[in-house]
């Protein structure tokens, strides 16, 4: 066996007696991600339902009824207050007795004959969850409600109307159909990019530690001085880590497929092998910058703002299509940003290497250069 | 120069600070030939460490040259690190590795063939006297046992030159002068080249070449016999009664080279002992100062290398 390879063996049994060893470190690696996962799974949820909703029904007929009734029954809107005008709407808002305001104005059932009925729709705007949630509630009510009306009056003027004009009454209807996840649940959208969070911080924060702990210590001195070479002992470091993330990753799929029921739909071989390139490539960057921090508390801060430009610019909740150029080169520079994308390619749509390949690459090659930029910017000496 | 096991040159490490440029080590030259016990004396902050490192290339030196065993310290570092041996002076040694994983791990790294580990990690343990600690983590044993450990660790690859890093700081006399026995086990057995680094003037004195390391220069080097035969004169020692006045009194008195304090005793460095014995005693008696018998001593490395110190200022000083 070549020397090179000699040391490195005992490099990386020596790190995983001591990881093995420090079982609080151990508790807190598989840990701290399953927490993350819990608390995304069923504390975070996007869309709000049951809305406390101030009425002002002006009209007091039977289709303003009607409407109301339709958006409490569609579960976003709950008519918790009747008031009289919309003055007294931002009143209730202002106070926090409702987060939205219905105000149908007068004469509402003639005017939805006429085809030109409006309801003003008022919503809370320092809340973006209720915003979102109910301003699309409202438009897919009102827009049921609108093509109700209309199949009704086309029933009630009789079949002396021709089917021409009958269509031509209709409003103009979309039919949407969500792919892959069909009852939109959260965590089926949000476990294949959170793996990638929840792991692309284990693995940064971790090795980051890793290097700039021995240095604190000071017992990278007697390694130092022993024939190790750069590359052996960044990989070293890498390696024991490398297996524990990887061990992370299948429990924490594991619960997500087995305990959140979310359907993995594609090949676990190839879903493997994007992982290691991907936890090998954020192990990586941690190594980078655990070369190039002075103090385990440095190490810890740069691994907190990648952690924080992965939540934001990763791709795992704000969509990168709608980002502007920087933060988007940003969000290229995150292992996160590719593992994500072709995670939820995998996971959720169940498609092959055919359409992951490049982001696998990408994975492949930002591994390779950060390990060796890592062992190129290790120092040798102690100064 | 292959035939040095150490040696340096001119060397000069300067450390940038936020205050500026601080000269750790100013041209430092030194040989040590193979089989040499050579000691560097210092006080602490002297720059034993900061040089000891530069030799090993563990520091970038800032001038100068310096190799082990004909190989240069900054070009040829890997083959230095194959062919010594070396305890740094904070307990370095993973804390969270047991004494026989510790030696393990060093044995791997050096590429010791396990053949040889059977058969050497067993004797160097009954070496260092901690055959029956194996499985005891680094981080439990005790100062002296530590540096035991760490003794064998640096060893296990047949070292030629092993350089140490004030090996005993922290470590009890008894445990002490147990250590200083293996140095002495090791040279006489393997003739190994050892370099220490050490501020207690009695491990100079078990040395076969010293250095004294004072500010970053090398201020004399020698054997001790060498050493203690710069200083000038004779040394009398005595308790006054008054010190301070007796001190005085004393002080640029005809013949009188130097004056230390020693405890509550007075070291005096006189030029003839017959002639300036009796002037001392007329002196202090005509002050009315009691005081004890002055007698003749030994110059220790002790006073010679306050000595030495105290020319060095007295140098600057002017």
């Amino acid at each position: 066996m070549p020397k090179s390879l000699r040391r490195l063996a005992a490099l990386i049994r020596k790190e995983v007696t001591q990881l093995l060893r420090d079982r609080r470190g151990l508790a807190y690696m598989l840990g701290l991600p399953l927490l993350q996962l819990f608390l995304y799974a069923y504390a975070v949820n996007t869309s709000v339902y049951h809305i406390p909703t101030a009425i002002v029904d002006q009209s007091r007929d039977r289709k303003s009824r009607e409407f109301v009734q339709a958006l409490v029954n569609s579960q976003y809107f709950n008519a918790t207050l009747q008031l009289e005008n919309g003055a007294e709407v931002m009143t209730a808002i202002d106070k926090g007795q409702v987060r939205a305001g219905v105000i149908i104005p007068p004469h509402f059932a003639a005017d939805t004959d006429r085809g030109s009925a409006t309801v003003l729709m008022m919503l809370d705007g320092s809340d973006s969850a209720s915003v979102s949630s109910g301003y699309s509630a409202a438009a897919l009510v009102a827009q049921s409600y609108a093509s109700h009306l209309a199949t009704e009056q086309v029933q009630r003027k009789g079949i002396r109307t021709s089917a021409l004009a009958g269509a031509s009454a209709l409003p103009i209807t979309t039919s949407t159909r969500v792919l892959y996840n069909p009852d939109m649940i959260d965590i089926w959208f949000l476990l294949p990019g959170l793996a990638g969070l929840i792991l692309q911080t284990l693995a940064v924060q971790q090795a980051a530690l890793i290097i700039v702990r021995e240095r604190e210590l000071g017992t990278i001195e007697q390694i130092l001085i022993t024939p190790t070479r750069p590359l052996e002992l960044v990989l070293s470091k890498m390696i024991p880590l490398l297996a524990l993330c990887l061990l992370t990753m299948g429990v924490v799929v594991g619960i997500g497929v087995f305990w959140f029921g979310v359907p993995f739909q594609g090949s676990f071989f190839l879903y493997f092998w994007l992982t290691l390139l991907f936890i090998a490539s954020s192990l990586g960057l941690g190594l980078l910058f655990s070369n190039r921090a002075r103090t385990q508390k440095q190490a810890q801060q740069q691994a907190l703002l990648t952690m924080m430009f992965g939540l934001l610019l990763g791709g795992m909740i704000y969509p990168r299509s709608a980002m502007p150029a920087i933060p988007r080169f940003i969000g290229d520079l995150l292992p996160m940003t590719y593992f994500v994308r072709a995670s939820r390619t995998i996971f959720t749509k169940g498609v092959g290497l055919r359409f992951v390949w490049t982001d696998m690459l990408a994975l492949a090659i930002y591994t390779v250069v950060v390990v060796l930029l890592a062992a190129r910017n290790f120092k040798k000496r102690l100064d | 120069m292959n035939e040095l096991a150490i040696s340096a040159q001119g060397l000069t490490k300067q450390f940038k600070t936020r205050g500026g440029m601080v000269t750790a080590v100013e041209n430092l030259s030194l040989r040590v030939t193979p089989g040499e016990t050579y000691g560097l004396i210092g006080p602490d902050g002297a720059g034993k460490s900061t040089a000891t490192r530069v030799i090993l290339g563990l520091l970038t030196r800032t001038a100068g040259e310096s190799s082990i065993l004909g190989f240069d310290s900054m070009a040829d570092s890997y083959e230095i690190r194959e062919r010594v041996g070396y305890i740094a002076q904070q307990n370095v040694l993973p804390a969270d590795l047991t004494v026989m994983e510790n030696m393990r791990f060093f044995a791997g790294v050096q590429c010791v063939s396990a053949e040889a580990q059977k058969k050497r990690i067993p004797e160097l343990l009954a070496f260092a006297g901690l055959s029956n600690f194996t499985n005891r983590l680094a981080g439990r044993l005790s100062g002296g046992m530590k540096k035991k450990l760490a003794l064998a660790c640096s060893l296990i690859h047949e070292p030629q030159v092993v350089m140490l890093d004030e090996p005993t700081l922290g470590v009890d006399p008894v445990s002490r002068r147990e250590f200083w026995s293996l140095l002495g086990d090791l040279r006489a057995e393997k003739g190994l080249t050892i370099f220490v680094c050490t501020p207690y003037m009695d491990e100079a004195e078990r040395c076969t070449q010293i250095g004294l390391l004072y500010g970053g220069k090398l201020i004399a080097a020698g054997t001790p016999t060498q050493i203690k035969g710069l200083l000038p004169g004779h040394l009398l020692e005595f308790t006054p009664a008054q010190f301070a006045a007796a001190q005085q009194r004393i002080t640029g008195m005809e013949g009188v080279l130097e004056l230390q304090t020693y405890g509550e005793k007075l070291h005096v460095f006189v030029d003839d002992v017959g002639a300036r014995k009796a002037q001392i005693e007329m002196a202090l008696a005509a002050e009315g100062i009691a005081h004890d018998d002055l007698r003749e001593i030994e110059v220790r490395m002790e006073e010679a290398f306050i000595s030495l110190v105290q020319q060095q200022t007295e140098k600057v000083g002017v």
